[in-house]
């Protein structure tokens, strides 16, 4: 990273100054420095070490590193974290209460909805969003609502099940 | 990837300072095509103006004569589910729904959305030639991978596609783009927005450098009776449009009275054809009369191989949307065909 920086520098003449970046991950509110091209996405990984939260493609095509910030399920790669100033996000590590998982978390235990589980921390995210945003009602809907999130596993079946059966149950707070 | 300052105004003066200082300072709202042409090192900006603290571009509010006014830093997902947008011009809500994934709605902006840019692969691809990023360099597109390329309004130096599923719906309803630079405030119609690439591909529409969007007006007719749209991918969802259809009709005694028909994924803009619209008026809303009109929208398609397939898709798209849109209540999450 040095020696990028160093090349960087020789081209261009910018300000390598950090910002100050305030967030309220998970509850707990975190000052960062952090330079300005550097994604939420890193930041939240590397700046916070809440790793949770998965750098799949980093160009917004597979949801692996959705995350809900102020209440609204984003990519956290598309995004600089200097833009997300003040913000309170919600990450895969914020989800269960305690050592007691969130309904969704034994939901995709209970239905195997995943394999791999490399995307599972981005599809929960999102699916506990998209319950909360109330805009979708049938499979079809659901299924959607849903497809920004991909599963190479090809576990979206079970994925769906899931969330259906929280859905169903209500208890998605 | 090049690093860059940052700075947030609150101020529209602030952002036209900013950039008119500088022609390598890039404006910044959601950030969803921005921040990825960035990471493939497309554009190389100095300065990132974010504008997300100008809070009055946020607003979607009704205008005076009775249309609705959509702020430029208004997301996609609350414009596609604002009351009055779902109420009176459900075609656009279908159509941004059609676009993106839900998280990249709840970021992207309406005024990002007009300026996104094409997903032509030699565009993406750095180390490609491409008139569009690099004018003069040549366009591999015309004899390379061109499946998801233009068949109409092309030239010798680029036939990439406008990407948006918004605008198809925003060009059927007449919508009016309404921009302000530092001498003052510029309306552009949607027709005239967005260009044609000719010799100058690098330019995808008329809004100047100096100029930034402060929202997008619609008129007061929204067909909110009798619309659809109709998008077709390689995949059910989260792709981009191979062949897109928004039609908008108002039928009068069983006959057509009124009628738009605009195309995505089909050209460097939304492609309207007005003179296969004056066909259809007062005759009656058949698939054998959507699909005459269907060839006078098609009359100069032209494929480049791979696209071939495009030119009758469309055709089809065309007849099978505006069946569709007389029964809006058979319309499938999607945009996938319902019929």
């Amino acid at each position: 990273m040095k020696a990028e920086s160093t090349d960087r520098e020789n081209n261009n003449d910018f300000n390598l100054t950090t910002s100050q970046v305030k967030l309220k991950i998970n509850g707990n509110c975190l000052q960062l420095n952090v330079l300005p091209w550097v994604s939420l996405l890193d930041a939240i990984r590397d700046h916070c070490n809440l790793t949770g939260t998965k750098k799949g493609c980093d160009h917004g095509q597979c949801g692996a590193c959705t995350v809900i910030c102020d209440g609204n399920r984003i990519l956290s790669c598309l995004t600089l974290a200097v833009m997300k100033n003040k913000s309170e996000i919600t990450t895969i590590e914020g989800i269960a209460d305690g050592d007691e998982l969130h309904p969704l978390q034994k939901a995709f235990i209970k239905h195997d909805a995943f394999q791999c589980g490399y995307c599972t921390p981005g599809q929960i995210c999102s699916a506990i969003a998209m319950l909360k945003e109330g805009k979708a009602n049938t499979r079809e809907e659901i299924k959607e609502q849903m497809s920004g999130n991909l599963c190479r596993c090809g576990a979206n079946t079970n994925i769906i099940d899931a969330i259906i059966e929280i859905k169903n149950k209500g208890n998605y707070e | 990837m090049n690093n860059f300052s940052y700075q947030k105004v609150s101020e529209t003066a602030d952002a036209l300072d900013q950039i008119s200082k500088c022609n390598l300072t890039q404006i910044i709202a959601g950030g969803t095509n921005i921040i990825d042409l960035w990471k493939y090192n497309l554009i190389q900006p100095k300065l990132l103006i974010d504008i997300n603290g100008i809070e009055k571009f946020k607003r979607i509010q009704q205008t005076e004569d009775g249309g609705l006014f959509l702020g430029a830093l208004a997301t996609n997902s609350d414009t596609a589910y604002h009351m009055e947008v779902e109420k009176n011009y459900p075609l656009l809500s279908r159509a941004i729904l059609a676009g993106a994934s839900a998280q990249i709605r709840n970021s992207a902006t309406n005024g990002g959305n007009i300026l996104q840019r094409t997903r032509c692969y030699y565009f993406y691809d750095a180390a490609s030639p491409c008139n569009k990023r690099k004018p003069g360099s040549g366009c591999p597109a015309k004899n390379g991978l061109n499946r998801m390329h233009a068949i109409v309004g092309t030239s010798e130096d680029c036939i990439a596609v406008f990407p948006s599923d918004m605008c198809v719906a925003l060009a059927a309803l007449e919508a009016v783009v309404h921009v302000v630079s530092s001498v003052g405030k510029r309306e552009i119609k949607f027709s005239a927005f967005h260009r044609l690439p000719g010799n100058t591909p690098e330019i995808d529409n008329n809004l100047q450098p100096n100029e930034i969007i402060t929202g997008i007006s619609l008129p007061p007719e929204g067909f909110a009776e009798n619309y659809s749209y109709l998008k077709l991918r390689d995949r059910n969802s989260y792709a981009f449009a191979l062949v897109s259809v928004a039609t908008g009709m108002k039928l009068e005694n069983g006959l057509i009275q009124k009628i738009r028909i605009v195309l995505g994924g089909i050209a460097h803009k939304p492609w309207r054809v007005p003179e296969a619209e004056d066909f259809l008026i007062g005759k009656n809303p058949t698939a054998v009369n959507f699909a005459s009109a269907a060839e006078l929208i098609l009359k100069d398609a032209k494929g480049f191989g791979d696209n071939d397939f495009k030119i009758e898709l469309s055709k089809r798209a065309i007849v099978r949307n505006c069946i569709m849109a007389i029964h809006p209540e058979t319309l499938r999450p999607g945009a996938q065909p319902s019929l």
